[in-house]
């Protein structure tokens, strides 16, 4: 088949099996534009901004397993994306962003919308590529789709010159099946030593502990997880990126750790003795002081990225590997040992990991006249039954809903936990409800989150992406706010949002449903009268209590075994 | 400690600027870096002179063979004998008798060749360790050194062990 370069693009994520491009034309990719719009396979959702396109891209790639895929043009159009680029680079999300760049003989001419959009990205990508030959483009694609989604994911970036898909250029078109690299090899063999040495080490354990991260969502490890973490009956704790790998409720789930983590779970890792890291990379609101963390630890580690291993934290036991193959290894090697856990250590273990969630860590004041953002939480669960996709921005409400609403299964929760990107929320809702359209799907944001991509509400509604915003809003950046208010002596410098937008008006404008609620008993009615509105998009707008913080927190440069609690009167 | 690490990369355009990033945003030391195409011209070779506490140089080493454009890596300091050479043309003062006969006397004891002569200036060309080449500028007066280029070390193991693919 003879093709030119525009159409090559359309036909190669078409055979790549890409069912969404998020995007926004421009001069540099007008070509592709074009091929687009002569064919049907691939669909185009066009975004309001760039950023929105990557972040919805992102939503798509995290609650499908499926790279999302972003087209933008050159210049500011790439520069747009590179919010949303960096924000996928710190989570390891799998993205194929195509940038258009200026034609090739004017690149370094400082030419109309040209940037240097891989020497810009190169920082916050997995890799990148400058196509400079139309003979490259096909193969050079199944590179970055090679790229982005083996080994530990990432985005990855194609910068392709405007004369590259010149519709007059055709040259023959294959699809390139597959690919190999020889720089390149994320497949790992496990090695059976190291698994050896976990098992030995985890049997001997009296305090164990496991800690469990994002490398157990990303590589679809639930199931084995839980088989493994029930196997051994250890407590588990989750990072904010890992909820929903194991289950919550259960047992043997001690809720998330770090900063805004629960109490038994900070104090279970301070005082363990042995610690099973599984996909997780000992990121500094994981682990507060590091000086401080896990002193008497043996640390064991799982993880696909030999850098991560003694990044932060040094590690006695490494595994390099996929997180599930390792961990169907770890299981089978404690099936077929003679060993078993110690039980009567166990429950000495256990019975201190209850005394300290005797304590109630997550507690609030559930006799406030005002609406309380746990309490909008816990109805929000309850409502949904649980089952839902909840995006998030960043801030309180993120850390919130990481506490209150209870994550069953992975990829449901959907949130910039690495860069901490505000703004993400709606468009990753967008890409999250377009890649499981039967599903329902929640944003929790913010009254200063939310305005950062408050345009992708146009975007929602063009595509009929009937999302539920659940508009948190304090009249302040609640964090912000938080440490102000801990470390600042509450100078709330320029934290107070003033001149806030009437949100049910602004959201009447867009074409969708608004919704204000002030007093906590219209909470539960309101959020069932708009989640059975299904075919809508809901903008609950709940004015809640300024003043509440988050609790339990662990300040920066403080050990586990510090946390600052809530009192209640 | 100091490091030398060596590695293979594909020959792309961009693929120096990412060695160059990774040790700028990571805040590693880099002392020199040297490249250039090798005999398989799809492949070229890198030679960096690095510092750090054992726990940086592994991450080095990590994060370096984590760019997808690096084939194959070795850090030569930590794998037994190697040989370490760098080149430093040298352009000194050499405008009477006395000074000219000094510098030709230390050029021959440092092996030196010198290159190019004129009544007022003499340029030396030396290799060898770095050590030996800072040993030759102390023995020269530092008044009388106009200029200095240095390539930045090579280095290569001893014996059968290779960097190849």
């Amino acid at each position: 088949m003879e093709l030119s370069g525009d159409d090559i693009v359309t036909q190669f994520l078409k055979d790549e099996g890409v069912e969404y491009v998020f995007g926004y034309p421009g001069g540099a990719v007008l070509h592709i534009y074009d091929a687009l719009f002569r064919q049907d396979a691939v669909k185009h959702i066009l975004v309001r901004h760039e950023q929105g396109a990557t972040h919805a891209a992102d939503g798509y790639a995290r609650s499908t397993g499926k790279p999302g895929v972003v087209l933008v043009t050159s210049g500011p159009g790439a520069t747009n994306a590179v919010t949303g680029i960096a924000t996928a680079y710190l989570d390891s999300i799998p993205l194929v962003v195509l940038t258009g760049q200026v034609t090739s003989a004017f690149i370094g001419s400082d030419a109309f919308q040209e940037v240097d959009s891989v020497g810009i990205t190169r920082p916050c990508v997995k890799h990148n590529f400058l196509v400079k030959d139309v003979k490259d483009l096909a193969i050079t694609l199944k590179k970055a789709f090679y790229v982005a989604t083996t080994g530990r994911p990432g985005p990855v970036v194609v910068d392709i010159p405007k004369d590259i898909t010149d519709p007059n250029i055709k040259i023959p078109y294959e699809y390139p099946e597959s690919i190999e690299l020889r720089s390149y090899h994320p497949v790992v063999e496990v090695k059976s030593s190291q698994v050896e040495k976990a098992v030995d080490a985890l049997l001997s354990a009296k305090r164990p502990m496991i800690y469990s991260g994002g490398g157990a969502v990303l590589s679809n490890s639930s199931n084995e997880l839980r088989t493994f973490v029930r196997q051994l009956g250890y407590p588990i704790t989750q990072t904010l990126m890992g909820l929903g790998a194991y289950p919550e409720p259960d047992p043997l789930n001690v809720g998330m750790l770090g900063m805004h983590g629960t109490y038994e779970a900070n104090l279970a890792m301070h005082e363990c003795d042995v610690l099973l890291a599984v996909g997780a990379r000992f990121d500094d609101r994981v682990t507060g002081e590091i000086k401080q963390f896990c002193p008497n630890a043996t640390v064991i580690h799982i993880d696909i990225d030999p850098s991560s291993v003694s990044k932060n934290v040094h590690v006695d036991i490494p595994i390099i590997g996929d997180v599930k193959q390792v961990l169907i290894e770890l299981s089978n090697a404690i099936t077929a040992s003679k060993r078993k856990p110690d039980t009567k250590a166990l429950k000495t273990w256990w019975k201190q990991i209850n005394e300290w969630s005797s304590k109630d860590c997550l507690r609030y004041d559930r006799n406030s006249a005002l609406i309380k953002p746990q309490f909008v939480l816990e109805k929000l669960y309850e409502v949904t039954g649980g089952d839902a996709f909840i995006t998030s921005d960043v801030g309180q409400h993120q850390m919130f809903t990481a506490q209150f609403y209870k994550f069953d299964e992975p990829r449901r929760w959907i949130n910039s936990g690495g860069l901490g990107t505000m703004g993400f929320g709606l468009p990753a809702a967008i890409g999250t409800q377009l890649g499981n359209p039967d599903a329902t799907v929640a944003c929790v944001t913010g009254e200063a989150s939310i305005q950062m991509c408050i345009q992708e509400l146009a975007t929602a509604f063009q595509y009929s992406t009937p999302i539920k915003v659940i508009n948190l809003n304090n009249r302040y950046m609640g964090m912000v706010r938080q440490w102000q208010e801990f470390f600042y002596e509450s100078r709330y410098s320029h934290s107070y949002v003033e001149a806030l937008p009437d949100f049910v008006k602004l959201a009447e404008a867009y074409g969708h449903v608004g919704m204000l609620i002030e007093k906590p008993e219209d909470v539960e009615g309101a959020l069932k009268e708009a989640f059975a509105m299904k075919d809508r998009l809901v903008f609950m707008d709940f004015i809640t209590d300024q003043k509440e913080n988050v609790y339990p927190m662990i300040a920066a440069g403080k050990g586990h075994h510090e946390m600052h609690e809530r009192e209640l009167a | 400690m100091q490091h030398i690490i060596s590695l293979l990369m594909e020959n792309e355009s961009g693929a120096l600027s990412r060695v160059a990033g990774l040790f700028s945003a990571r805040g590693y030391n880099i002392e020199s870096l040297t490249v250039a195409a090798t005999e398989d011209a799809s492949l070229s070779r890198m030679t960096i002179v690095t510092s750090g506490s054992n726990e940086i140089i592994e991450q080095i080493n990590k994060q370096l063979n984590k760019l997808i454009d690096v084939v194959k890596l070795v850090d030569i300091t930590a794998n037994g004998e190697h040989i370490e050479r760098e080149l430093m043309l040298i352009k000194v003062q050499a405008d009477n008798s006395e000074k000219r006969e000094e510098v030709k006397r230390q050029a021959d004891i440092f092996h030196g060749r010198i290159l190019d002569v004129t009544d007022t200036t003499y340029i030396i060309e030396l290799t060898g360790e770095g050590s030996k080449l800072d040993a030759f500028i102390a023995a020269i007066d530092a008044s009388d050194i106009l200029e200095t280029v240095r390539s930045g070390a090579t280095g290569i193991t001893r014996g059968e062990t290779c960097l190849r693919l």
